[in-house]
C-alpha cells in the first residue's frame, strides 16, 4: 500500500497535513481539557462550604483576623476574575503556595507526584506481566479450571477493598513473614541519605549505585504496588480474556489451524495481535487511573503520593493544592491518551496511515 | 495439560518457592538507640513558626525547638517556673514584670539568648498578628504601642500590660508555644520585604530548645537532633523522628514489629488487644480537651432554660465513657478540665429521662420536639453523636444529625447557624482563663460583634454576672481567692451556661518496653521528648 493509495482512501488529504491536522487536534483537545478541568475545580473550591481562610486562620481565629486574610487570597473579587488571575499565574508556571506544607504547589507535586509514578508504574508492569498472560491462558481453557480460577482471582482483585488487601497484607507479609519492609517509602535511616533529583527513590538510587536503599526502597514498595497491581492485573485479565475469546472464535483462527500453525503460533501471533490494539487502550486507561493516586492504599501504607496529598489538601480547603494536583492528573490523562493513540500506530497497521 | 499451561503452572510453583528467597533481606527493623521514632497523624502541621503555630501538633513540635519565658518542668506540671529567665520581679502596681535572663544560653545558632531576643520574639508576635496573637495581645499589646510595653532595660527584658490582669495570669499566657524566644538575629537574617522572617520561619527552626529542627516533610515526617547544648543539659536521645502514619492500624503494626518506639493514635480495641503483649507498655496520660454540646441561644427551644437543663440529663455520660470511649475520654462536666489548678470536679448530671421529661413538660414541650445537631466527621464524634440521639429520643426530642469536616462545620458555627453542636476545646494555655474567657464571657452579644473565637459569643449567650465574675477572677491578685472565683464560674456555667460539658481526653500512647520517660501533660504542647531514653 502506497501513500497516494492510502491518501485516496481516506478522502484524498496527503499524509503531512493529515499528521499535522492531529496534532493539532491533540493540542486544541489538551488546552480545551485544561481550561474546563481547572474551571471546574475553581468553581467547585469556590462553592463548597469548606472554608479556605479558616484552614489558614484556624476556627478560634478574631474576626479581625479573618477579613484580613480573606482580603489578602482576593476572595472578595468576582469568581471569574479570580478565575482569570489564577489562570493568569498557572500559564507562568505558578500554582500559587499549599497552605498546608507551606511550599509552592511545584515544589510539592515534584515531591509527591513521583511517590505515586513509582507505585502506579509498578502496579500496572505487574498487572500486564500477571494479567495478560492469565487472561489469554483463561480464554484459551475456556471453561476449565485455570479460567474458573483466573475468574475469582479477578472478582476478588476487583472486589475486594482495597485497604482491606492492604491491611491484610501488611500483616501477613510486614507482621507475619517479614518477608516486606512496613508502612512508609523507605527506611527513615536512609531517608536523605541519596540524591533524589527525580524524586523516584528506586531509580535514584539504582543510578548513584545505592544497591542497599534501591532495597530497601524496593521492599516498601513491592507490597502496595502489588494491592494496587492485583487491583490492575483483575481488569486487564479479565478484558484480556474476552477479547481472546472473541478473536479465537473468528475464522481466521480456524484457517490458521487447518494450514497447520502451531498453537502457541495461533494464540500469540495470530490471535493475540489483534486483542492488543484494544488491550492499549485498557493498559493506558488502568495506567491513568493508578496515576491519579490511590488514596486509600497511600494511607493504608503511609505513601506519600498525590492522591493522599490531593484529598488532604481538599479536607483542609487548600485549593492552590488541589487545583495543581488536579492539573498534574488532567495532563497525565490526556497524555496518556495520546501515548495509546501513539502506540496503536504500531500495533495496528490501518492506523498508520 | 497443554504448553502454556505447563509453562505457567511451572513458573507459579518458582515464584512461590523463590518468594522468601527473591524478598530482600528483612527491612533494618529497630530504631538506633540514640534515635526516638514516633507514629503519629501529624496531617495537622501547616506551619513551625512559633507566631502562628495553633494546631495541636504543630504546638507540640515547637515544644521540643523552641525556650519559653516561662516553663513547666516535666517532672511537676503544676509549678510555673522561669525558662530562658533567671528570675522575674512583679512591680507592686502589678502592671510590670521584670525578667532578668540566665546566663550562658545560646540557640542553635550559637548566638547568645539574650533579653533582646525575648523582647524581639514578643514584638514579632504582636506585629505579625496571627491568630495565636490573641494570647498575649489580651494585655492591651498592639503593633502600635508594643515597642514601648515590651523592653529591654539594663540588660533585663521588661513588659507592661494596660489591663488589669492577675500577674499569674500574666506569667502563664507567656508559658504558651506564640510567646516561645526565637534568634532574633537568625530570623532577621533571613527576614524578606520586613516579613520578620514569617516565609522562613514556617519551616526552619531558630531555637535555644532541646531539640533543632532537621526537616519537616509534610505528610510525611519532622525529624530533630538534640541541642547538647540545652540549658538542663543534653536531651537522652540523639534524634526524633516523627513519621506521619495516619492510619492507625498500620501504627499498630509498626509498634508490634518495633520499627517505631511509640504509636500515638491507636484505637481503643487496638490498646487493649496490645496489653498483654509484653514487649510493649501503653502510658494513659490526662489531656485538657474536653467534648461539650453547645445549644444556640438563638433558637427559641434552646434558649428555654428548662430544655438546656433537660437535654443535660438526656445524655448517658457513664454509659459512653465505659463502653466505645473507654481510654480515650472520661466523664468531666465543667468547662476547665480536671488535673489543672482551679479544677472544678463535680459531675451532677447523669442520665435521668424522667427528671428530662418533667423538665421538658414544665418547659412546655411535653411530647419533645424536632432538632437539628451538627457535629465533625471523625470518631468519636459520629459515635457520641448517635449515642445522644437515642437517649434524647427516650424523652420525645427528635434529633437530625449532620456530620461534617472541621473546614465545612466552623463557618457555620461562627455564623451562629446551628442549633445543637458536638464539639471540642482545649485550653490554649494553662490558666483557667483560657477556657473560661471563651466559654463564659462575651461582651457584646450583638452579631455585628463578631466575636467568632468566643463561644459563648458563637452559641449568643450573655450573662452579665457571668461576664463580671470571669473579670474578677481575671484580675484577682490572690492565688487562694481566683481559685474560690474559677470554682464558682464553673459551677454557674454547668447549670446556666448554654452547653451540656460530657467528657475529658485521656490519652493511650503505646511504647516499646525498653522506652522511658516519655513525658505527656495535659495540654497539647505539654510534651517532653528530651526525657525519653532508651
Amino acid at each position: 500500500m502506497t501513500d497516494t493509495n492510502s491518501a485516496a482512501a481516506t478522502g484524498g488529504f496527503p499524509a503531512a497535513p493529515r499528521a499535522l491536522r492531529a496534532t493539532a487536534s491533540a493540542l486544541v483537545s489538551l488546552a480545551l481539557t485544561f481550561i474546563g478541568l481547572t474551571a471546574i475545580t475553581f468553581v467547585i473550591g469556590r462553592v463548597m462550604p469548606a472554608d479556605p481562610v479558616l484552614a489558614v486562620v484556624g476556627d478560634r481565629a478574631s474576626e479581625e483576623a479573618y477579613q484580613r486574610v480573606f482580603l489578602e487570597m482576593g476572595l472578595d473579587r468576582p469568581i471569574w476574575e479570580q478565575y482569570l488571575t489564577y489562570l493568569g499565574q498557572i500559564l507562568t508556571g505558578d500554582f500559587g503556595t499549599s497552605i498546608m506544607t507551606t511550599r509552592p504547589v511545584t515544589e510539592d507535586i515534584l515531591r509527591f507526584f513521583p511517590a505515586t509514578l513509582e507505585l502506579a508504574t509498578l502496579a500496572t508492569l505487574i498487572g500486564c506481566v500477571i494479567g495478560i498472560p492469565l487472561g489469554v491462558w483463561a480464554a484459551v481453557n475456556q471453561g476449565r479450571w485455570i479460567d474458573h480460577c483466573a475468574r475469582v482471582l479477578g472478582l476478588a482483585g476487583y472486589s475486594a477493598p482495597v485497604f482491606w488487601l492492604g491491611m491484610l497484607g501488611l500483616l501477613i507479609f510486614y507482621g507475619n513473614l517479614g518477608w516486606v519492609a512496613g508502612p512508609g517509602r523507605i527506611d527513615i535511616y536512609y531517608d536523605g541519605l541519596v540524591e533524589d533529583p527525580t524524586g523516584v527513590i528506586l531509580f535514584d538510587a539504582a543510578w548513584h549505585g545505592e544497591w542497599e536503599i534501591f532495597w530497601n526502597a524496593f521492599s516498601h514498595l513491592i507490597l502496595p504496588a502489588g494491592v494496587l497491581g492485583l487491583y490492575a492485573l483483575a481488569y486487564i485479565a479479565r478484558m484480556t480474556r474476552s477479547f481472546m475469546l472473541d478473536q479465537l472464535g473468528q475464522e481466521y483462527v480456524l484457517a490458521a489451524r487447518i494450514k497447520g500453525a502451531s498453537e502457541f503460533s495461533v494464540i500469540w501471533r495470530h490471535a493475540f495481535r489483534n486483542v492488543l490494539v484494544q488491550l492499549i487502550t485498557i493498559i493506558g486507561l488502568t495506567y491513568a487511573s493508578l496515576l491519579e493516586g490511590s488514596v486509600l492504599t497511600e494511607t493504608v501504607f503511609a505513601w506519600p503520593g498525590i492522591g493522599q496529598y490531593i484529598t488532604t489538601s481538599l479536607f483542609n480547603a487548600d485549593m492552590n493544592a488541589v487545583l495543581g494536583g488536579t492539573v498534574v492528573v488532567g495532563i497525565c490523562f490526556v497524555g496518556i491518551n495520546m501515548l495509546s493513540d501513539l502506540l496503536y500506530r504500531f500495533a495496528d497497521p490501518r492506523a498508520r496511515t | 495439560m497443554n504448553f502454556l499451561s505447563r509453562l505457567a503452572v511451572t513458573g507459579l510453583a518458582a515464584a512461590i518457592l523463590a518468594g522468601p528467597a527473591l524478598a530482600p533481606a528483612p527491612a533494618y527493623a529497630a530504631p538506633p538507640a540514640d534515635t526516638f521514632v514516633m507514629a503519629k497523624d501529624v496531617s495537622d502541621i501547616i506551619t513551625l513558626d512559633p507566631a502562628e503555630v495553633f494546631e495541636f501538633s504543630g504546638g507540640e513540635i515547637i515544644a521540643q525547638i523552641y525556650d519559653r519565658l516561662m516553663w513547666f518542668e516535666p517532672d511537676d506540671m503544676a509549678t510555673l517556673v522561669c525558662g530562658v529567665c533567671e528570675t522575674y520581679t512583679v512591680s507592686e502596681d502589678g502592671k510590670s514584670i521584670t525578667f532578668t535572663m540566665r546566663e550562658g544560653m545560646t540557640f542553635e545558632s550559637g548566638n547568645p539568648v539574650t533579653a533582646e531576643d525575648v523582647v524581639y520574639s514578643l514584638r514579632r508576635v504582636v506585629k505579625l498578628n496571627k491568630t495565636p496573637s490573641f494570647i498575649i495581645t489580651q494585655f492591651g499589646w498592639t503593633p502600635e504601642n508594643v515597642d514601648e510595653l515590651v523592653r529591654v532595660e539594663d540588660g533585663d527584658a521588661v513588659i507592661t500590660i494596660t489591663e488589669d490582669f492577675s500577674p499569674a495570669l500574666v506569667l502563664n499566657a507567656l508559658s504558651a508555644g506564640v510567646a516561645s524566644i526565637v534568634d532574633m538575629k537568625t530570623v532577621e537574617e533571613h527576614a524578606t520585604d520586613g516579613d520578620m522572617g514569617y516565609a522562613w520561619l514556617k519551616n526552619h527552626s531558630a531555637g535555644s530548645g532541646p531539640f533543632k529542627l532537621q526537616t519537616w516533610k509534610a505528610n510525611e515526617l519532622v525529624s530533630m537532633t538534640a541541642n547538647e547544648d540545652f540549658r538542663s543539659g543534653a536531651p537522652g536521645v540523639k534524634r526524633v523522628i516523627v513519621r506521619h502514619v495516619a492510619e492507625p492500624g498500620a501504627q499498630r503494626l509498626l509498634i508490634e514489629k518495633g520499627d517505631i518506639d511509640v504509636a500515638r493514635d491507636l484505637t481503643p480495641d487496638m490498646v487493649a488487644a496490645l496489653e498483654s503483649n509484653d514487649d510493649v507498655t501503653v502510658q494513659t496520660d490526662a489531656k485538657a480537651a474536653v467534648i461539650y454540646m453547645a445549644f444556640n441561644q438563638s433558637d427559641e427551644i434552646l434558649s428555654n432554660p428548662k430544655v438546656a437543663e433537660a437535654i443535660r440529663y438526656l445524655v448517658d455520660y457513664r454509659g459512653m465513657a465505659d463502653t466505645f470511649l473507654k481510654g480515650q475520654f472520661k466523664v468531666h462536666q465543667a468547662a476547665w478540665p480536671e488535673g489543672m489548678w482551679a479544677a472544678y470536679n463535680e459531675t451532677p448530671y447523669s442520665l435521668d429521662i424522667e427528671k428530662a421529661k418533667a423538665l421538658l413538660a414544665e418547659a412546655g414541650y411535653p411530647d419533645g420536639f424536632e432538632i437539628h445537631m451538627d457535629t465533625l466527621n471523625q470518631s468519636p464524634y459520629p459515635e457520641i453523636a448517635q449515642a445522644v440521639q437515642g437517649t434524647l429520643a427516650q424523652a420525645g426530642i427528635k434529633v437530625d444529625i449532620s456530620t461534617a469536616e472541621g473546614k465545612t462545620l466552623w463557618p457555620m458555627y461562627r455564623a451562629r447557624k446551628h442549633q445543637l453542636i458536638l464539639a471540642q476545646w482545649s485550653p490554649d494555655y494553662t490558666d483557667p482563663h483560657s477556657n473560661l474567657d471563651a466559654f463564659a464571657h462575651n461582651p457584646d452579644n450583638s452579631p455585628e460583634a463578631k466575636l467568632t473565637g468566643v463561644l459563648a459569643w458563637r452559641n449568643a449567650w450573655m450573662d452579665e454576672d457571668m461576664n463580671a465574675m470571669v473579670v474578677a477572677a481575671r484580675n484577682e491578685t490572690d492565688t487562694a481567692k481566683r481559685e474560690t472565683l474559677y470554682h464558682d464560674i464553673q459551677a454557674k456555667l454547668m447549670h446556666e451556661g448554654p452547653y451540656a460539658i460530657m467528657f475529658q481526653q485521656t490519652e493511650q500512647a503505646v511504647m516499646r518496653a525498653e522506652v522511658e520517660g516519655f513525658v505527656s501533660g495535659p495540654t497539647f504542647d505539654l510534651i517532653y521528648y528530651r526525657t525519653v531514653s532508651k
